[in-house]
């Protein structure tokens, strides 16, 4: 994995040495494309493992498209989220922000909040998570943390209405000693500038993303540069015949998920129990054991249902330590979740970037050498980094790339679907594109070139026969009239993450009935469908029959959901606990049956006999001879087959636009998605978050912004109609086509999908297809009206200079 | 039913002392009917302490008109079929007294401010942002929630397609698309694609999944047409 990539997987143990190697076993697998590339290759697998599955065409239940396991719940308002949770007697809780993006707070007076009708507790922040920490603390020597930006959280109150509450905190006074503050990127890179820090500062890499390197120098406000190096590139400059190159800029997106962070905590002596909005139980449990000095087995975080993260909700953060706070104090459960302005404002956003990228190529399209130098603006946080696609979709000679974080007086950022992949492919594939135009070749040509990923080769071949495809004219700008029409396409890149902490937990009952639980949470992508899934094709019964229960840290240990890890990480241990608990369940049943295990397998909600020995006896009437109530078998994680293979996946993208010329208005017309999750356990699932990954790609592309005024550094839309994001009247046409593409890593195969569906690669995308449009390249996001029309202005004036 | 005046929020036929509170406030303000009602109940009080603070200064010019508030007072919802009296204060929203005075969760508050639609209700079968709604302006309205659309443990024939189709991911917004699609189908029983996106224009979802929105919708129409 490239170590220099601004992304950390929560709980990841990258491959652990085996202390004693298991037994193994050797076994064929399928690798490869069906109807492409399909082969077999043998693997060693510890002999525990169950048998190797098919391609998904001969399963019967994984790999299709079965219902979603909480369908049902979802669309009957039945589905309890965290903000839908309302215990008896609990308390309703509300933020005091600070109000100036920067100065140290000289007082904070509480008396007239405690004393408002209803409030009962009231809390002052002494440690505010999230922002980057100075190496050196003694730096800093203040009562209350230093305000780094409009919205932090200063105190909270709790009230019994919600009413209650926010009028209560508007009665909180602070009293800041405001300090000089800078909130634009450009005037934050300058030597006289404010200092957001007054010296070195770091943002660990937190759970599920978020966070940058911090053995870097840091000078004024710039934090870097991580410089990494592979090969000369100033050689390879020169043994290029073609250099391209271009300034690149996109701006900060928030993550914008329709529930906001929130919690409802529950201190009791004995436990602390917290409903959670979350990504991940165990990262909130860790946060909170380790923040309170208690120890994990008294805190239990329940996940049932959540509004969407998208990257930005890991860990307790603020408001669950604070919510805890509030009602240890206040002796009763306390809600508190954020509003929509302070969604915006302090709980995360995607950094922005400054990008100066070159490439150099021979005459026949090889790459000679690729050099990044980006600036990018993660708040009072770090993790603008954005070299990761430059780093790892093409293969070149040489490659040196130089990220640097910017600290402003913003809200830190945190990890956003696909970390710096959508900014860094945005400048990468649109100067491939550029090079595809200067050496004359097709795209796709110049990509089969220099792209050594054979699944991504095969996505290619999907492409290249398509209509939309087909439709494009290679010449830029052809289209008559004001409306121009054009396509484009542009590569994604993401990469096998493991999380060893994930472990399944399958119960057979002697009613027949099956569940499995596990501490995994359902962020919306549909693991519980999934696991549903195993179970039946496993056991041979219709997934209805299994029960699924996650989202509870009671349960075995889960993932936490972030970096395309859930479902790669999860299902193998599922699979394996489910076979084992099948195993068992037919040693026990056996007796009985006047069988011997060996002979019986579970097959259309029966078992049955291979030697014919025995009459089918339907699962349920087979479970009701159980000698126990219960069979239960518990799996962990086995490391991939062959950890040092086929670590990265990916797609392409084509989209078709048109732009109004005499408007400047972009309108996405069309996409074609092609992409590989390696085996797609639920397709319906799987292109449920293409359309999902296309929709967000493309409102960063076109719409989002956070604008911040100069001025008063304060966000100017922290809404949801200033703060535009896509709607149901700009969503293209969307046409996705999966590939299955087998690796042979694990007992189930899968790979994820979250981080690599679209997001990546569809700004890049569309950028091509506009250049392919009008001619004219537009290197900066969103790419709104103003921002066309000045391009295609500027482009009209070269043209009259020249 | 006699239609209401909608910012009368008791209806009167639970206790006679509303019942009275009622009729004042219809037939506008007289000594007699606030000391007829007054000091019976807390809930009468609460009510009739606003109707004296009006009555005593602009009683005979705004006729028909009723102050309530601050404090809580007694109002009468119709909610899917069944009749709530609650507690609250006249700011109260639609979506605040839905979701924790009736504990109807289903109802999502996104923007708070109507701009997202995942807290679409229906007022006599015209959706409406019940954040945008005050809960006194329901009054004498049938209000439909996303628990009420089809009966109970059943699902509506759209509710069924959204599954059907996957047309949810998270499944924060999926209520107000639902009862904004739902509504369209209940005026156009043959809505093409144009018209579905123009009824959910307002509905904001994150995760993306709008085209199975828009093919859960029309699958329904379709089979309406076949029917």
């Amino acid at each position: 994995m490239a170590s220099h990539l601004n992304v950390d997987t929560p709980g990841e143990e990258l491959i652990p040495e085996q202390a004693a190697a298991p037994p193994k076993k050797s076994v064929q697998m399928p690798v490869g494309v069906p109807d492409y590339t399909l082969t077999s290759e043998t693997r060693q697998v510890p002999a525990s493992e169950p048998p190797v599955w098919p391609i998904n065409k001969d399963l019967k239940c994984v790999g299709q498209s079965t219902e979603r396991y909480d369908g049902a719940a979802k669309v009957t308002g039945r589905a309890r989220y965290t903000s839908d949770v309302q215990l008896p007697g609990m308390l309703y809780a509300k933020f005091v922000d600070a109000s100036i993006p920067h100065g140290k707070v000289v007082s904070i007076d509480t008396s007239a909040a405690e004393k408002y009708p209803g409030v009962r507790s009231v809390h002052v922040i002494q440690q505010v998570l999230g922002p980057a920490v100075l190496r050196d603390p003694k730096l800093e020597q203040v009562k209350y943390p230093v305000v780094r930006f409009a919205g932090q959280p200063v105190a909270a109150v709790a009230a019994v209405t919600p009413d209650a509450a926010e009028e209560a905190a508007k009665l909180v006074k602070v009293r800041y000693d405001a300090m000089p503050f800078v909130v634009d990127i450009d005037k934050a890179r300058a030597s006289d500038a404010p200092q957001v820090f007054p010296g070195p500062a770091d943002e660990a890499g937190s759970a599920g993303g978020g966070g940058g390197p911090s053995d870097v120098p840091q000078t004024g406000n710039v934090h870097g540069p991580s410089v990494h190096r592979v090969g000369q590139v100033e050689q390879g400059f020169k043994e290029a015949d073609v250099v391209v190159e271009g300034h690149y800029i996109t701006q900060v997106q928030t993550h914008s998920a329709l529930e906001t962070h929130g919690v409802v905590a529950d201190w009791k002596p004995e436990m602390l129990t917290v409903w959670a909005s979350t990504q991940g139980t165990a990262s909130v449990r860790e946060e909170l054991a380790g923040f309170f000095h208690i120890p994990l087995t008294q805190v239990r975080v329940i996940t049932e249902f959540m509004g969407g993260g998208f990257g930005a909700k890991f860990g307790a953060g603020n408001p669950g330590v604070v919510a805890a706070a509030l009602s240890r104090k206040a002796g009763a459960p306390v809600r508190l979740m954020l509003d929509r302005e302070e969604e915006h404002l302090s709980v995360g956003n995607r950094p922005s970037s400054d990008q100066r990228l070159r490439i150099g190529a021979k005459q026949d399209g090889t790459i000679t050498a690729i050099q990044l130098i980006s600036y990018g603006t993660a708040g009072c946080g770090t993790g603008a980094g954005c070299s990761g696609p430059a780093a790892n979709l093409y293969k070149s000679a040489s490659l040196h790339t130089e990220e640097n974080d910017v600290f402003i007086n913003a809200g830190p950022a945190t990890a956003m679907r696909a970390p710096g992949h959508p900014q860094g492919a945005f400048a990468l594939e649109q100067t491939m594109d550029e090079l595809a135009v200067k050496l004359n070749m097709d795209p796709i040509d110049l990509r089969d070139k220099t792209d050594p990923h054979p699944v991504r080769r095969v996505e290619r071949q999907i492409v290249r026969g398509s209509d939309l495809w087909k439709s494009r004219n290679p010449t830029a700008a052809a289209s008559p009239g004001p409306v121009k029409r054009g396509v484009g396409l542009a590569q994604s890149v993401w990469y096998r993450f493991v999380s060893m902490g994930s472990a399944a937990e399958v119960r057979v009952h002697r009613d027949g009935s099956l569940e499995v639980i596990s501490a995994v949470q359902d962020i919306g992508s549909g693991i519980k469908t999934v696991m549903a899934q195993i179970l039946a094709e496993q056991f041979g019964v219709p997934p209805a029959q299994v029960a699924v229960k996650i989202g509870d840290t009671n349960y075995p240990e889960g993932p936490n959901s972030g970096g395309s890890v859930t479902t790669l990480s999860l299902t193998p241990a599922v699979r394996d606990a489910a076979w084992q608990a099948s195993q068992k369940f037919l040693a026990d049943i056996a007796p009985a049956l006047g069988a011997s295990p060996g002979d019986l397998v579970l097959v259309d909600g029966e078992v049955r006999s291979q030697s014919g020995k025995m009459q089918p006896l339907s699962f349920r009437r087979a479970a009701a001879k159980m000698s126990s109530a219960q069979i239960t078998a518990q799996a962990k994680r086995v490391p991939d087959y062959a950890p040092h293979k086929y670590l990265t996946y990916g797609g392409v993208d084509v989209a078709e636009v048109e732009v109004d010329t005499e408007v400047g208005r972009i309108r996405v017309t069309r996409v074609l998605s092609v992409h590989d999750c390696g085996r797609p356990m639920n397709p319906t699932q799987v292109i449920s978050q293409i359309n999902g990954g296309i929709t967000q790609g493309m409102s960063y592309t076109l719409f989002e912004n956070r604008l911040l005024d100069p001025e008063y550094g304060l966000m100017v839309n922290p809404d949801l109609e200033q703060y535009k994001i896509a709607g149901a009247r700009e969503i293209p046409d969307i046409d996705v086509r999966l590939v299955e593409a087998y690796l042979g890593q694990s007992s189930t195969d899968a790979s994820g999908i979250g981080e690599a569906a679209g997001v990546v690669s569809i700004g890049a995308a569309i950028g091509n297809a506009v250049y392919n449009a009008i001619g004219v390249r537009i290197r900066q996001t969103p790419m709104t009206p103003a921002v066309v029309l000045a391009a295609l202005r500027t482009a009209a004036q070269r043209r009259e200079i020249a | 039913m006699a239609k209401r005046n909608q910012h009368d929020p008791t209806s009167g036929e639970e206790n006679p002392q509303t019942q009275s509170a009622a009729d004042s406030a219809r037939n506008g303000i007289t000594r007699r009917g606030f000391l007829k009602g007054a000091g019976l109940t807390a809930a009468g009080t609460a009510l009739l302490d606003g109707v004296h603070a009006f009555s005593s200064e602009t009683a005979g010019n705004r006729k028909g008109v009723t102050e309530l508030g601050p404090g809580p007072v007694p109002v009468r919802l119709h909610v899917n079929g069944a009749e709530h009296v609650v507690q609250i204060e006249p700011r109260t929203t639609l979506a605040e007294a839905l979701r924790i005075h009736l504990g109807m969760t289903g109802t999502k508050i996104i923007c708070d401010r109507g701009v997202c639609s995942g807290c679409t209700v229906w007022l006599d079968k015209m959706p409406v942002n019940s954040c945008m709604t005050l809960a006194v302006d329901a009054v004498g309205h049938q209000v439909t929630t996303i628990e009420g659309i089809a009966g109970e443990g059943e699902l509506h024939p759209l509710q069924a397609a959204f599954v059907r189709h996957d047309a949810m991911q998270c499944g924060f917004c999926t209520p107000g698309m639902v009862m904004s699609c739902a509504a369209l189908l209940e005026r156009n029983a043959s809505p093409s694609e144009q018209d579905v996106r123009q009824a959910v224009s307002g509905n904001l979802c994150r995760c993306g999944t709008y085209p199975k929105v828009f093919a859960a919708t029309l699958d329904v129409a379709g089979s309406t047409r076949n029917a």
